[in-house]
């Protein structure tokens, strides 16, 4: 036995594709990023050493700056506009509802589809001309809008279908926790005379803390990741006003040929990524319940 | 007569409220995508088509070569399924069966990929496609997709051969099968059911790839659905019907796939979520 699954050549032969083409892929790739962020180049001319100070002027940087802003704003609009919704949902669909396939069913439906496609609706819904959102609201009375070329408007507008996106995916994941409780757990509080909320508030929601970090983790690493739907709908204009770190990055590299900036800010997403993911598991540290 | 609750009368008006605020926007698309730009002008943008205009797909699959596309998006996605389901096959037997000491390097290398974001590799791997002329290939992005759709799968495999009981391998073993053979003839056809979640997995996270398609690929030949879409835009902004159309067959087979496997695609996309 030992013989056979301690084989060391056929361990190899099972795992190096895939070790090579990750390294070559994922690994190697972050260390070069790290190397480039220390660099002034143009990607054509010489690269020149210049050690933080890529990291330096990126801290001092309006635009930057108002880019890091907006994607805080964006992980605190998901955090309330995804997790509360889809809480409320998950609470009420796990509760044996009539028609909870259907409507399981229909709230994942926006995940599903591609940023490009959600991105490409929106700009329809938010024509000033003729978009369905201005048609709505010149029906009741009211002055349509330019929605994503007013600085005044840009940032919600192009905020929400990131936000409406996915609270379908939130609903499921702490559904899916919801629906791992056992039973008879319910039944006791139930014969103890507890009612519907009471259930929610002091059996479910204690239980399904560590799904709801889960969801608290993908929302806010999800938000500071942000990338297509913005590129699709402003490019981070008007002035920077949807501007997030990475379309800022993506156009510093790609049309402002800075790699050495653009490869500085790819790796301040990285950490503070990071920094985030950590810091959500210190504040709430939860234990695995087993039952 | 059966008492109602108004508190469930209400109950169902929110559920059934919210379920239109998800679909209407579907709806509002495949509206559009069979009116013409009289109808959309003249004030009826978000109704039911008066005429079904048909021929906005047929313009946007071959005047704005959206069937071209959709062929490439469905191969480049197939293969990556394929390839990365075979080769997160392989490791995570490797990391959850075999007793090998390299394993304690080997397990946290990919559980760490699973925290790197594409955005940190972007730059390095376009400068390495465009050192090998491989820049506008298939390969420019069939290669990264693969490697990035691996530590989810493996992720996700690991769990799956870890509850497998070891008798299987036992037996194996006193029937005389090598490793090799125990693994494609006995382990593989059990882990059928896990393959299709990673699979549908992949293939949500491959069709809808967005940063990666509009970076290593350019020309015509090449453009799967998230690029050709991007560039259809300037061509047709004021076309609203054919580019309406074209973003209805984009999502046609996500939508097939997941009236078809509802259950399947839902686990998949909670799969990563709820374990970790």
């Amino acid at each position: 036995m030992q013989k056979m699954l301690g084989n060391k050549k056929a361990y190899w032969i099972f795992v190096i594709p895939a070790f090579v083409i990750y390294l070559v892929m994922a690994f190697v790739p972050i260390a070069m990023s790290g190397y480039y962020s220390t660099m002034q180049w143009d990607g054509i001319g010489e690269k020149i050493f210049i050690g933080i100070d890529n990291y330096l002027k990126l801290i001092k940087n309006e635009a930057f700056l108002l880019s890091a802003r907006n994607s805080l704003i964006l992980a605190i609009a998901s955090i309330i506009g995804q997790l509360i919704p889809a809480l409320f949902f998950a609470l009420v669909l796990a509760r044996k509802v009539k028609g909870e396939k259907v409507y399981r069913t229909i709230y994942f439906i926006p995940v599903l589809l591609s940023t490009v496609v959600i991105g490409q609706l929106f700009l329809k819904i938010y024509n000033p001309d003729y978009g369905a959102l201005n048609a709505l609201l010149q029906s009741f009375g009211f002055q349509g809008q330019d929605w994503l070329g007013d600085k005044r408007f840009v940032l919600a507008s192009s905020l929400f279908p990131i936000v409406w996106q996915y609270i379908g995916y939130h609903m499921l994941i702490l559904y899916t926790g919801i629906k791992s409780v056992p039973a008879d757990i319910y039944e006791a509080a139930q014969i103890d005379g507890a009612n519907e909320r009471q259930m929610a508030f002091h059996v479910t929601i204690p239980l399904i803390k560590s799904t709801m970090k889960v969801s608290l983790t993908f929302a806010v690493i999800g938000s500071l990741k942000l990338f297509d739907l913005i590129w699709v709908l402003t490019k981070g204009g008007p002035l920077h006003a949807s501007e997030v770190p990475s379309t800022l990055m993506y156009t510093s590299i790609f049309s402002r040929m800075e790699y050495g900036m653009g490869s500085a800010m790819a790796i301040f997403i990285v950490l503070e990524c990071l920094f985030f993911y950590f810091l959500i598991e210190k504040c709430f540290k939860v234990e695995n319940i087993t039952y | 007569m059966k008492k109602i609750k108004p508190t469930k009368v209400l109950l169902h008006i929110v559920l059934a409220a919210f379920a239109v605020v998800q679909i209407y926007p579907l709806l509002f698309l495949l509206f559009f995508s069979l009116k013409d730009n009289n109808e959309i002008y003249s004030g009826n943008v978000m109704g039911l088509p008066k005429e079904f205009h048909w021929s906005n797909y047929q313009n946007a699959l071959f005047n704005a070569n959206v069937g071209h596309y959709l062929l490439n998006s469905i191969f480049v996605t197939l293969i990556v399924i394929v390839v990365s389901d075979i080769l997160a096959c392989m490791v995570s037997y490797a990391i959850a069966r075999m007793r090998v000491k390299a394993n304690h390097i080997i397990k946290p290398f990919f559980s760490i990929g699973l925290m790197i974001p594409l955005h940190a590799v972007l730059l390095p791997v376009f400068i390495m496609l465009r050192n090998l002329k491989m820049l506008d290939t298939y390969q420019a992005i069939i290669i990264p997709y693969i490697a990035f759709a691996l530590p989810m799968a493996i992720f996700f495999m690991i769990g799956f051969f870890q509850v497998l009981p070891l008798e299987l391998e036992e037996s194996a073993f006193l029937d005389g099968c090598g490793i090799f053979r125990t693994f494609f003839t006995i382990i593989l056809p059990l882990v059928k059911p896990a393959l299709a979640t990673i699979s549908i997995f992949t293939f949500l996270s491959t069709w809808n790839e967005m940063m990666f398609a509009i970076t290593f690929i350019n020309s015509e030949k090449y453009r799967t659905l998230t690029v050709g879409i991007m560039q259809m835009v300037g061509q047709y902004t004021t076309d609203w019907g054919t580019m309406g159309a074209g973003l209805v067959v984009a999502t046609l087979p996500t939508v097939v796939i997941y009236l078809l496997f509802s259950n399947q695609v839902q686990s998949g996309m909670v799969a990563g979520a709820v374990k970790g």
